[in-house]
């Protein structure tokens, strides 16, 4: 039988392989953007697993609200990379450092 | 091995092997595709756990809507691949080393046993009439009225900021301006009357 | 007759409020007559009170005139104890004020002189002058009224604070301003003494009324306190010696003296006023008053007769060399202070205070005569560039040779009585410190004679004054000058003739103070002495006479047959000469202890406290530890996003480290 825990080690897999995206593709904010995606899939993996374990209809709830901003966070990061690029030409993290201290 | 297991670890292998994808292509078109791939499979997963509403709306927002705009962003800009890539290799055995130290951690939490089938027995298929979009439906409308609303209030928020971020003025392009249109006076801004010399 | 009192009292405050406020306004002469009308109608009300007194038909009043407050039981308030004593004080402090504010109106007629013309505290002064000296016989008055502690307290500090405005009077000279803090701040460690003392006694008694506290006295006489460690004092001999440190302060006792022969910066008449006649009395007054406390620790009435003995000895020494006119009268007043203390030490409380009343009459009559003579000189003040006076000025002299003979004793004269009775007191003293106090007051007798006449021949004998232009407007003084002087003569000669009797060895001090039989030296001395006239026959038969006739005789050799014996003793005493020159160097090791001392702290605190600690340490440190750490943070703020992500990361693996160690 599908227990909980097989959900749960897949979205811990699916969570630790976007961290190790996020190291990896430092300097790729696109790629970074998905990396977040990514790591946003893992968590609603979990919700939707501990909703249906429940028997709880919330989890789906919170999940639809997690795609709502996820979606949200996309367009505006994405818009933000648009202005960049326009802005300096390129997406290059490693030549975005105005806020060094 | 039940046909229920054997689907959740089928698609299981292909949402692992898209997600090491994602984040190991070259290409981040490749990534964007991959990511798509990754949408679908967790789709397949999310029906096993009778999510079926949330199962669509993932392909559709996320895969119609969501990848559509990484896809096209990816396009757009002018993206030098190789000076992205640079210390890719050098990053890797740390990337490794904290991947696997919080895959080990959260494994040793969740492998323990507190979630096995005993402590939490799977529950019983819903019956053939069970409509989970009803469901949800009903306690978004009801319970999560407020909350339903702020996030709709988010989105639009997103639009604005998305659309103010991106929007500019192109002095080339040719546009009317209703404003000024309606502000037009009868008199000088209408006619002008051209006083020329008679040709010969 | 509590209206009375309370018109004695409120008379001069009237006309220093009206004076000090609306000087400008109701000018010059509305000034003096404002103030002298309130103090001459306090003196009238005060003599007529006094004579009710006399006359046997008026009861000692002590009651409460208002309430301040009453905290946790003890009554804070006002009130007056007007007994025998209080009549006396009252007396004499208005009718000497009196005096005083008449004789002003002629000293400082021309008071403008003294200030630039641009000073702004020069406007007015004469109207200022005059509220001061009002204001200051209110406070005395307050004082010796008072029925408790604090009200006690007020009148001392107000005739502190009024004494400090009046020495410092003419601000913009340096002197006066140094002088005017250093009589306040040596007052202050007086005062410290004082107020530790009043707090004892209400520790202890639970109550600042005299008559409380003195019914309660008794029970009190074998307590022993633990002040420092497990040293144990006793409760009386503490709080007596607490209190006589307040009066060595206000009465300038050895070592307290300082300030007053300094005060003599201020204005003649308040020299007179303040620092002769009534305020430094007010220390003698105050044991005086405190003889039911006194009486119980004869450590206390010791310590009280070693200083006023040693006073009266040593800075009569002083006199003797002292060329200004005001500080020969100075040391003069300062010896004879200790004369009153060393009365009140042997427990003659009556003769201290019968020489308190003898003193005010006849040394305001010397500083006012002193006075005088200033005005005649242009305030020429050296005693060494006058001379001759006598044919100028006939009144200043005659009065002046009064007050002279009444100082050193002269049989008959008031001084003689006072002064008799307290060194025959002192002879029938058994008490520790009495042989030396006998000694130092006998051998007083000789030196006061000395300085005395050494003074009055110089000024008024002998060749006249060196400087001819002085000696062309050399004049007697106007008249409200001189008459101040004759009308405090007439006491200064016949008071103690008709006051003795009664005061000394009669019933009128009785219930006023107290004496315990075995310390009652002055009934020994009573003894056999019939009235006035056997005691001046008595005095013919006793040193002191011969002794002040002695220094009178020396006094003249020296100074008027040969002027070249003083210089030849100058040069053979060197080493004596210059240690009374220097006044014992008590001024120079205050200056260099305490002031120094005090100054040397202030850098130390200042540089390694303020400089140091607060400024480097606290405010520059914690700045730079700021800079040097956010310096140090800085360096995290990398700007590179993916930093940011990599350090949320970690974080969270440690919190899930946390979890699963936790777990």
């Amino acid at each position: 039988m599908l227990a909980l825990t097989d959900f749960l080690m897949l979205g811990a897999v699916l969570f630790s392989l976007s961290v190790a995206g996020v190291f990896l593709n430092r300097k790729n904010v696109i790629i970074l953007l998905m990396c977040i995606e990514l790591m946003l899939l893992a968590v609603n993996m979990n919700f939707i697993a501990f909703s249906h374990y429940h028997g709880d209809t919330a989890g789906q709830v919170f999940v639809f609200f997690i795609l709502t901003v996820a979606a949200a966070e996309a367009a505006i990061g994405l818009a933000i990379l648009v202005v960049l690029f326009r802005n300096r030409r390129t997406i290059n993290v490693t030549d975005l450092d105005t806020l060094k201290g | 091995m039940t046909f229920e297991l054997f689907v959740f670890y089928f698609f299981s292998i292909i949402l692992v092997a898209s997600a090491l994808m994602v984040i190991t292509r070259r290409n981040p078109v490749h990534s964007a595709l991959f990511l798509v791939l990754a949408f679908f499979t967790s789709a397949a997963i999310w029906l096993l756990a009778e999510a079926e509403f949330l199962a669509i709306v993932l392909v559709l927002v996320y895969v119609g809507a969501v990848m559509v705009l990484f896809l096209f962003v990816v396009m757009m800009l002018d993206i030098d691949v190789a000076t992205m890539r640079a210390g890719f290799v050098k990053h890797l055995p740390l990337a490794l080393l904290v991947a696997v130290a919080m895959a080990v951690e959260i494994f040793l939490v969740v492998g323990s046993g507190t979630f096995s089938l005993e402590r939490f027995p799977a529950p019983p298929s819903q019956v053939a009439n069970y409509n989970n979009t009803e469901v949800l439906g009903g306690l978004l409308y009801t319970v999560y009225m407020y909350p339903f609303e702020v996030a709709a209030v988010i989105l639009l928020v997103a639009i604005i900021a998305a659309i103010g971020l991106t929007m500019r003025k192109r002095p080339e392009t040719k546009y009317q301006d209703p404003s000024k249109q309606v502000r037009v006076r009868k008199g000088d801004d209408r006619i002008r009357v051209v006083k020329m010399e008679a040709e010969d | 007759m509590e209206t009375l009192y309370l018109i004695i009292v409120l008379a001069p405050l009237f006309g220093a409020i009206v004076a000090g406020f609306w000087g400008g306004k109701i000018g010059r002469a509305g000034a003096h007559w404002v103030t002298s009308g309130g103090v001459g109608l306090s003196a009238l009300l005060s003599l007529y009170v006094l004579y009710r007194f006399a006359a046997g038909n008026l009861e000692v009043f002590n009651g409460t005139i208002y309430t301040w407050m009453v905290s946790d039981g003890l009554r804070m308030e006002v009130g007056f104890l007007i007994d025998h004593l209080t009549a006396v004080m009252m007396a004499v402090v208005t009718f000497v004020s009196f005096c005083v504010h008449v004789y002003t109106i002629g000293y400082m007629a021309h008071d403008e002189e003294n200030w630039p013309n641009t000073s702004l505290a020069g406007r007015n002064s004469y109207q200022r002058f005059f509220s001061y000296i009002s204001l200051f016989t209110f406070s005395m008055l307050m004082l010796v009224m008072s029925n408790n502690f604090l009200q006690l307290f007020f009148g001392w500090e107000a005739v502190g604070l009024v004494s400090y405005l009046l020495i410092g009077f003419w601000s913009v000279r340096p002197t006066a301003i140094f002088a005017n803090l250093k009589a306040f701040l040596v007052n202050r460690v007086g005062d410290f003494g004082f107020i530790l003392g009043i707090a004892a006694i209400a520790l202890y008694t639970n109550s600042l009324d005299y008559a409380e506290v003195f019914a309660s006295i008794p029970g009190l006489a074998d307590t022993q306190i633990q002040i420092f460690g497990s040293a144990s004092w006793s409760l009386i001999s503490v709080i007596g010696i607490l209190l006589f440190i307040g009066a060595m302060g206000k009465s300038a006792q050895v070592p307290l003296h300082v300030w007053l022969p300094d005060s003599m910066e201020g204005p003649t008449p308040i020299s007179a006023l303040i620092h002769a006649a009534t305020m430094v009395t007010a220390g003698v007054f105050m044991v005086a008053r405190m003889s039911p406390i006194y009486e119980f620790s004869e450590t206390a009435l010791s310590f009280v007769l070693v200083i006023g003995a040693t006073t009266a000895f040593f800075t009569g020494l002083i006199g003797i060399v002292q060329n200004d006119i005001k500080r020969v009268v100075a040391y003069s007043t300062l010896s004879q202070l200790g004369y009153m203390m060393v009365a009140l030490g042997v427990s003659a409380y009556a003769a201290g205070i019968f020489h308190l009343m003898t003193h005010a009459f006849f040394k305001a009559l010397l500083f006012l005569a002193a006075g005088s003579v200033i005005i005649g000189m242009h305030h020429d003040q050296d005693i060494r560039n006058m001379g001759g006076i006598r044919k100028y000025m006939p009144w200043t002299y005659w009065t002046s040779l009064v007050g002279s003979l009444a100082l050193i004793g002269f049989p008959g004269f008031s001084g003689f009585f006072s002064k008799d009775a307290i060194i025959e007191s002192v002879h029938h003293s058994t008490l520790a410190g009495s042989g030396y106090a006998y000694a130092a007051v006998l051998v007083g007798v000789f030196i006061t004679a000395l300085y005395s006449f050494r003074m009055f021949f110089l000024v008024f004998h002998g060749e006249g004054p060196r400087d001819e232009h002085a000696k062309a407007h050399l004049h007697e003084s106007p008249k409200v000058v001189w008459m101040p002087l004759v009308a405090l003569a007439v006491p200064s000669v016949c008071i103690g003739y008709l006051t003795m009797d009664s005061m000394l060895f009669g019933e009128w001090f009785e219930g006023s103070l107290f004496v315990l039989p075995q310390h009652d030296t002055l009934a020994e001395v009573g003894k056999g002495l019939h009235g006035p006239n056997s005691m001046i026959v008595h005095g013919f038969f006793g040193a002191p006479l011969y002794l002040a006739l002695c220094g009178v005789l020396v006094a003249w050799f020296v100074y008027l047959v040969k002027p070249g014996v003083a210089d030849r003793m100058k040069h053979l005493l060197e080493p004596v000469y210059r240690t009374l020159a220097n006044k014992y160097w008590f001024d120079e090791a205050y200056q260099f202890l305490f002031a120094g001392g005090s100054r040397a702290l202030g850098n130390r605190l200042w540089s390694l406290g303020d400089r140091y600690i607060i400024d480097t340490v606290v405010i520059n440190g914690s700045a730079r530890t700021v800079g040097r750490l956010a310096d140090w943070v800085r360096t995290v703020q990398t700007g590179y996003l993916f930093h940011y992500a990599i350090a949320m990361i970690l974080g969270l693996l440690l919190l899930l480290t946390w979890f699963v160690i936790a777990a």
